[in-house]
């Protein structure tokens, strides 16, 4: 359904991302991991239309992401990294303005509207402005807000930060709900433990470049065997994959 | 191109601005009292009302006829507020600010200006001292001192006791002069006049000696709309707020741009399928009503309140509006292309629109501006904004003097448009 291929941006003499390449399914949920600084972010913005490649290509369903206006981005949902939401305005008046951007509107609009807040648990704080919201509540009208106008890929960077369990553990109950729907969905974290409960496949990113694409079982596999044997947990195959220097 | 989300950009901007209770005070309510005290200062003394006197003082140390004549005249000035302290007490009252020149007399000053007067010995000098920051008032009071010097010294000179014994005096010197005899005559002839005149019996105050005068009066017009319609101070005075707070609130939405950026929201808005031109077309969309609504607020207030009238062309007034509105989302995109933090611009920003402001001869006139600086606010957006507001409401000037300003802005917007365009950082990380 989404295809990166041999994406490359520098900024400056930095090389941000090297010959990145990866495809995602429908149904499937691709864990992005690396350390900071590694390219997981550039990634998700190249393949969101905010940076433009300097090498390679984003295609959805076989289509080549090009212009800002193409309506293959109407395929793809964003969910950033930080709180992107208007906190004077109510959940209702953010959506919709939202939601208008992807040309909704009317009765569509409404109806969205309502399906999403009801899948992030928010249906009865329709009409409170956003800065009434705990950060769980922020977080899960993130999640709704990339989610309005339906899209078949969803891009979450990182969307479980600063929130406490019971949300992360909503919003991993909306991620596979979503997953059942035939979603694919490319998700960034630093938290081990997510990706091993949610992810399906695995791309490590270091220094720019993927330096392992496998299902959980696949890297662990590896690992251990290079390890001599034993069980290995994600974080182990992380550190095995990209050192143990501190990355600031 | 859909108009969905355009219009969703705007009326998303428009209810951010409405909750937004400090942009809300600081666009209408703000303006209008600062415009209202302003116009209160500047809109001159009504018909009734005594107008403003100057501070002065004069120290009398000669106490001739003369001195007298001039200590005489200055306090009857309308124009003046005179004390007569001692020359320590002046120096001291300039210096605290109390009054803002004071003039002394020194001895000796009316016997060596009646010998002056006639040419005949050095000018003596009056003692000045004044308020370096209050030279406007200095100036005035010398043309004041001026007049009322003259007058006394003439007077003495033509109809005083100094004068008839400087001619006494004068006569028999003639003869030892060197000069040429039919000079001499003449001289003489005029003395001896000039003694006859002294010798005519008094005919009360109208014959008596009133020495010289200013030799004419002025007839003053104020050139307004029409010969019925007053000068409306405030009609200027909510220009030139007006205008200034226009400029205010478009650079606020160019800082919300750079906070939407900063807070990942502008990352969302460039994930969706729209156009760049549809996301600024959007913003400046909203800027611009933002804008026209902050002027029209206070212009309304002005009218209701202050009696301000249109008395030029209301296409006009409308023209000059909307073309400054534009150059003010033009200069809002330009905060929001140019600035890289919310914070540091904002201080920047307040800078750049309080300098654009006064230079447009919204706080003070530009006539006490030097003359390089009155002209390079040619190029200032600011001063066409209000020449072009001032054109259509007090001066009642026709459509004709709205095409200059509007056109004029509208080129500012333009540049500020294509600057913005141009340096905007369209790529998110």
């Amino acid at each position: 359904m989404l295809t990166a291929t041999h994406l490359r941006k520098t900024f400056g003499s930095l090389v941000a991302v090297d010959d990145v390449t990866f495809t995602l399914e429908r149904g499937q949920l691709v864990g992005l991991l690396g350390p900071n600084g590694a390219g997981k972010t550039t990634t998700v913005s190249m393949i969101s239309g905010l940076l433009t490649p300097d090498r390679g290509e984003v295609a959805v369903g076989g289509e080549r992401l090009v212009r800002d206006t193409d309506p293959a981005k109407r395929r793809i949902g964003l969910v950033p990294q930080d709180l992107a939401l208007y906190d004077e305005l109510t959940a209702r008046d953010n959506l919709r303005f939202f939601g208008a951007l992807f040309n909704l509107a009317g009765r569509a609009l409404d109806d969205a509207i309502a399906s999403t807040l009801a899948l992030v648990g928010l249906a009865d704080r329709v009409g409170d402005r956003v800065k009434t919201f705990s950060g769980g509540m922020k977080r899960r009208l993130n999640l709704a807000a990339g989610l309005l106008h339906d899209p078949d890929i969803l891009l979450l960077d990182e969307p479980t930060v600063g929130v406490d369990p019971q949300s992360r553990n909503a919003i991993f109950d909306n991620l596979e709900e979503l997953k059942r729907r035939g979603k694919a969905l490319l998700y960034t974290t630093h938290y081990m433990e997510e990706a091993e409960r949610l992810a399906d496949r695995i791309v490590v990113i270091d220094h720019g470049k993927v330096i392992a694409n496998d299902t959980l079982g696949g890297l662990q596999s590896s690992v251990a065997a290079a390890a001599g044997g034993g069980r290995v947990n994600l974080e182990t195959v992380f550190l095995t994959l990209t050192g143990r220097s501190l990355r600031d | 191109m859909s108009l969905t989300p355009l219009i969703a950009m705007v009326r998303k901007d428009l209810q951010l601005f409405f909750s937004d209770r400090r942009a809300v005070i600081m666009s209408f309510a703000v303006p209008i009292a600062i415009a209202s005290f302003f116009g209160s200062i500047f809109s001159g003394p009504s018909r009734n009302s005594e107008p403003a006197r100057i501070s002065a003082a004069i120290v009398d140390r000669d106490g001739s006829a003369i001195s007298k004549g001039i200590v005489a005249g200055v306090q009857g000035d309308r124009n003046l507020r005179v004390s007569t302290p001692t020359v320590d007490e002046a120096r001291d009252q300039v210096r605290r600010g109390r009054v803002s020149v004071a003039v002394v007399i020194p001895p000796g000053f009316g016997e060596a200006a009646g010998r002056a007067f006639f040419g005949d010995g050095e000018r003596p000098p009056l003692d000045v001292l004044f308020d370096p920051s209050r030279n406007v008032e200095v100036a005035m009071v010398r043309g004041i001192l001026t007049e009322h010097v003259m007058q006394a010294v003439s007077r003495e000179m033509f109809g005083g006791e100094q004068g008839r014994a400087l001619v006494a005096q004068a006569l028999p010197q003639i003869e030892s002069a060197a000069m040429p005899d039919d000079q001499k005559r003449a001289l003489v002839d005029m003395l001896k006049s000039v003694q006859n005149f002294y010798k005519r019996e008094p005919g009360g105050q109208a014959n008596a000696p009133r020495g010289i005068t200013m030799p004419y009066t002025v007839r003053e017009e104020a050139m307004t709309a029409g010969s019925n319609v007053a000068y409306n101070g405030y009609a200027h005075s909510f220009a030139g707020m007006g205008i200034q707070f226009l400029l205010f609130a478009a650079a606020n939405l160019g800082i919300e741009i750079l906070l939407e950026r900063q807070r990942g929201l502008w990352k969302r808005l460039r994930s969706a399928p729209v156009s760049r031109l549809t996301l600024l077309g959007g913003k400046a969309a909203s800027m611009t009503i933002i804008a026209l609504m902050t002027l029209f607020v206070s212009f309304a207030f002005a009218m209701i309140v202050f009696g301000v009238r249109i008395h030029g062309s209301i296409a006009g007034f409308f023209a000059v509006s909307i073309a400054c509105a534009m150059m003010a989302a033009g200069f809002g995109l330009l905060i929001a292309a140019l600035g890289r933090t919310p914070a540091a611009t904002r201080g920047v920003t307040t800078l750049a629109v309080l300098m654009m402001v006064m230079l447009g001869g919204a706080w003070v006139p530009t006539f006490v501006f030097p003359a390089w600086l009155q002209q390079a606010a040619v190029v200032v957006p600011a001063r066409w904004a209000v020449d072009g507001l001032d054109a259509m409401t007090w001066r009642g000037i026709g459509i004709g003097g709205a095409v200059g300003p509007t056109l004029a802005l509208l080129g500012f917007a333009i540049v500020f448009w294509t600057i913005a365009v141009t340096r905007f950082r369209w790529e998110e990380t």
